[in-house]
């Protein structure tokens, strides 16, 4: 690198070095003041790496090493991708962990950093933007090249999108606990981080879709359909939800542009459109590649992906109001959510289909390969989870449902089925091909993942249906003599073993987690474990081809 | 072949696929929820709704900032035992000012939108500092650091002329006075004009709330918020059912 320019970049992270400082002495609240004290970090780090970066010796120069020739795919984002998905998925079941622990023993809450509502949304946040996020970016940036047959556009842009992404979780997450929030369901992020995550998003859209341009294969693969129609949504979503006005410009306050039943629905066309193009939308594309991939297999029917895609994107986004049953939202805007959600039962489960049929002639891997079997658990978990949706948002099933820990359930079998399994599976397929690897380090392990997870699934799901169902009958009981026949208290004090085995069924879900982080680990390592085949049968042997002779001295009969 | 041999236009090109989504992403939203700003019956025509004092405000932001919404919903749904257990059903126009609207989604605690006056500010203070003292059964957090935390109060003006810009009709004399108002409703005694504060915010309750009447904490505004939930508008008044009876098309 030239001196010069060098030198401006280092100029240009001093300033932000300074900016930020002065930003965190003069701030009004610690969670801002704590915000800018890391963003004055980061651009510290910035700052010594570009100064590193122009000593030739500099060795931190790999972490932002441009790909060699264009007759290599970039994969280096996608192996950070898969090293902070493996990360923050660990950080966020742990959180997960902890606040269901939190409503089974009040204790476990210390106040203010570790109260409940700041926890909860780390938990939500980690889980799905950090964990889910990554897995999305590295997928994507991986699936895209592949399809393409095309190295990714604008190298430095695609670094700026994984690093510039980890610094809206940390601002995020950190934020929560200080009190950053703006209380807006999964949209709670404060103004600046918002800003932030938009320039992020928007260099997001030009790498993929420069990639794109870039294709020399005639045709856009199914999909990048997907994560194409995933990264603008997102955009739309984003921006219209978060537009608020803030208090002061070195404060994190801010207030929402809309009020009341305006701001629900606004909020609401955004938090479940949150499900539908963040946990759905991308997740199906990653389902397109590596389903077929790993099963060797073609996508089952072309012409169901066209009607599915389209019918499923055009429909989701009329759902939002499903969350708004029986509330002051207008009874017209209710019905109408309530409509299209019930017919969204069937692009989403055109999709299963279409998934599950591509396993056609090759369904005896699911007995050999855990990978396999994992995928294919996830497909079920989405079948279900796209059934009970469209079944809970009809009015009558609604008003028992709505407000009590059926939702979580509800919430849980699709996020811990589908989204967790079908991301396990691809960091499963990914890390041996990123890493030029054999295979995983043990496949016993993944299939001790496989079950671990379906059980804490099947734990978590069975006691918020039954928790759920029992808080909303507790709540409308009325006794003989027309009085209600519990008071408030006694509802939360009959949930108490129920959150026990939830919270039971996530740790499950978490040592899944941990036996895959260890896995992972050593498949980087280099290491192979040795291990008896899965689903193997044994050999013939002509010398066990016989009845078995008693022994010398047999029993003598009673 | 019309479909798939169709459908390889979008596919070969990207401007096309993008538009494309982009469009069936956008109808959605734009039918549901424009019409929400300009149909009039969106927001029932009701008496009583004012924006929130300062020190309300304050306890709002209090409670946004503690995440209370993943527990607590303000929204009263029009069932016989929500009706008995926790008031009259909730109105569009009761969170007309609530920026953002604070309905939540799950009630691991009670509904809050009408809590205001069921209990004393005694209560309120003992519930939140310790909630299992008054409520064995509760799984409550304790936020007892809000009665040491004194209130922000520097900021007061720039709050309220920051609710200004996205529609809260604060005159530029609330503005003027946020931070004096803010003291005024917490320590009557301080000496303010009370008459002329009530005047500008009916029915807004002025007292010490969290019993410490030395200085003004987050507790007092906290305590402040809730004791205000659902007291503004006199829904079973006679006025008020006549005008719900002729809603329609809602």
């Amino acid at each position: 690198m030239r001196a010069e320019v060098a030198l401006g970049r280092v100029g240009l992270w001093f300033l932000v070095l300074v900016i930020s400082i002065v930003l965190a002495a003069t701030a009004r609240d610690t969670g801002f003041a704590a915000h800018a004290i890391i963003i004055a970090i980061v651009s510290f780090v910035l700052m010594w790496m570009s100064a590193a970066r122009f000593d030739p010796m500099g060795k931190a120069r790999g972490f932002f090493r441009m790909p060699q020739g264009a007759s290599l795919y970039d994969d280096d984002p996608v192996r950070w991708g898969v090293l902070a998905t493996m990360f923050w998925a660990l950080v966020g079941l742990l959180a997960g962990v902890f606040i269901a622990s939190q409503l089974a023993f009040p204790q476990l809450n210390f106040e203010p950093y570790f109260n409940f509502g700041r926890v909860r949304p780390l938990h939500t946040s980690a889980v799905i933007f950090a964990f889910g996020g990554n897995i999305l970016i590295a997928s994507s940036f991986y699936v895209v090249q592949r399809t393409c047959r095309a190295q990714l556009a604008f190298p430095t842009l695609a670094r700026f999108v994984f690093w510039g992404y980890q610094l809206f979780i940390v601002l995020a997450a950190s934020g929560y606990l200080f009190g950053v929030t703006q209380s807006r369901e999964y949209a709670e992020p404060e103004w600046y981080v918002d800003l932030w995550l938009t320039i992020v998003w928007v260099a997001y859209l030009i790498v993929f879709v420069g990639t794109l341009a870039r294709r020399t294969e005639p045709h856009i693969y199914v999909a990048n359909w997907f994560y194409l129609s995933f990264i603008i949504t997102i955009a739309m979503l984003h921006i219209v939800n978060n537009l608020a006005v803030p208090v002061a410009w070195n404060g994190s306050l801010s207030f929402s542009a809309f009020a009341g039943v305006q701001d629900a629905l606004t909020q609401w066309w955004y938090g479940h459109n949150a499900v539908a193009f963040f946990l759905t939308v991308p997740f199906l594309a990653m389902m397109y590649y590596f389903v077929p991939k790993q099963a060797e297999r073609p996508v089952y029917s072309y012409r169901l992906s066209i009607i599915h895609f389209w019918s499923l994107i055009f429909l989701y986004i009329w759902a939002g109001p499903h969350h708004l049953h029986y509330t002051a939202l207008p009874d017209w805007a209710q019905t109408l959510g309530m409509v299209f959600s019930v017919i969204l039962w069937m692009p989403s489960w055109g999709g299963m289909i279409n998934g599950l049929m591509t396993l056609n002639g090759a369904w005896d891997k699911v007995r050999t390969d855990p990978i396999i079997r994992m995928m294919v658990m996830a497909l079920a978990f989405y079948g279900m989870a796209t059934f009970e949706g469209p079944m809970l948002s009809i009015k009558a099933v609604n008003s028992l449902s709505h407000y009590t820990d059926w939702t979580v359930g509800h919430v849980h079998s699709g996020a811990l089925g589908w989204n967790g399994l079908i991301s396990f599976a691809a960091v499963y397929f990914l890390v041996p091909r990123l890493w030029k690897r054999e295979r995983m380090y043990s496949l016993r392990m993944i299939n001790w993942h496989f079950w671990l997870a379906t059980l804490g699934i099947v734990f978590y799901a069975a006691s918020m249906w039954v928790a759920g169902i029992t808080q909303g009958l507790m709540w409308r009981e009325y006794g003989a003599d027309g009085y209600l026949v519990n008071s408030f208290a006694e509802t939360v004090a009959a949930l108490h073993e129920l959150y026990i085995i939830r919270a039971l069924g996530g740790v499950m879900y978490l040592s899944g987690a941990i036996i895959m982080g260890y896995n992972v680990w050593m498949t980087i390592a280099g290491k192979l474990r040795e291990e008896a085949p899965m689903g193997a049968m044994p050999e013939y042997d002509p010398e066990k081809d016989r009845p078995i002779v008693r022994s010398a001295n047999p029993e003598p009969a009673e | 072949m019309g479909l798939a041999s169709q459908h390889k236009k979008l596919e070969k090109n990207i401007n096309l696929l993008a538009i494309g989504s982009f469009v069936a992403v956008a109808i959605g939203g734009i039918v549901e929820i424009a019409p929400l700003f300009w149909i009039d019956n969106t927001i029932e025509k009701v008496d009583g709704m004012r924006p929130y004092t300062p020190l309300e405000q304050a306890g709002r932001n209090i409670y946004v900032r503690e995440g209370c919404y993943a527990c607590h919903s303000q929204m009263i749904r029009p069932f016989r035992d929500e009706v008995e257990r926790y008031g009259h059903y909730s109105l569009a126009a009761e969170s007309m000012y609530d920026h953002p609207f604070q309905w939540g989604s799950k009630r691991t605690g009670p509904d809050l939108a009408r809590v205001g006056g069921r209990y004393s500010d005694e209560w309120h203070v003992q519930h939140l500092k310790d909630p299992q003292s008054v409520v064995p059964e509760s799984i409550m957090p304790q936020y007892s650091f809000l009665g040491e935390a004194s209130l922000e109060t520097d900021n007061a003006a720039e709050m309220l002329i920051a609710l200004r810009r996205v529609g809260v009709p604060y005159t530029d004399r609330d503005i003027g006075e946020a931070m004096a108002d803010i003291i005024l409703q917490a320590d009557p005694d301080s000496g303010g004009d009370v008459e002329d504060f009530q005047q500008r915010y009916p029915k807004a309750q002025v007292r010490d709330f969290d019993g410490d009447p030395s200085r003004v904490t987050e507790m007092d505004a906290l305590v402040a918020y809730l004791q205000m939930l659902g007291t503004l508008v006199d829904v079973d008044s006679a006025a008020a059912q006549e005008r719900l009876a002729e809603e329609k098309g809602r």
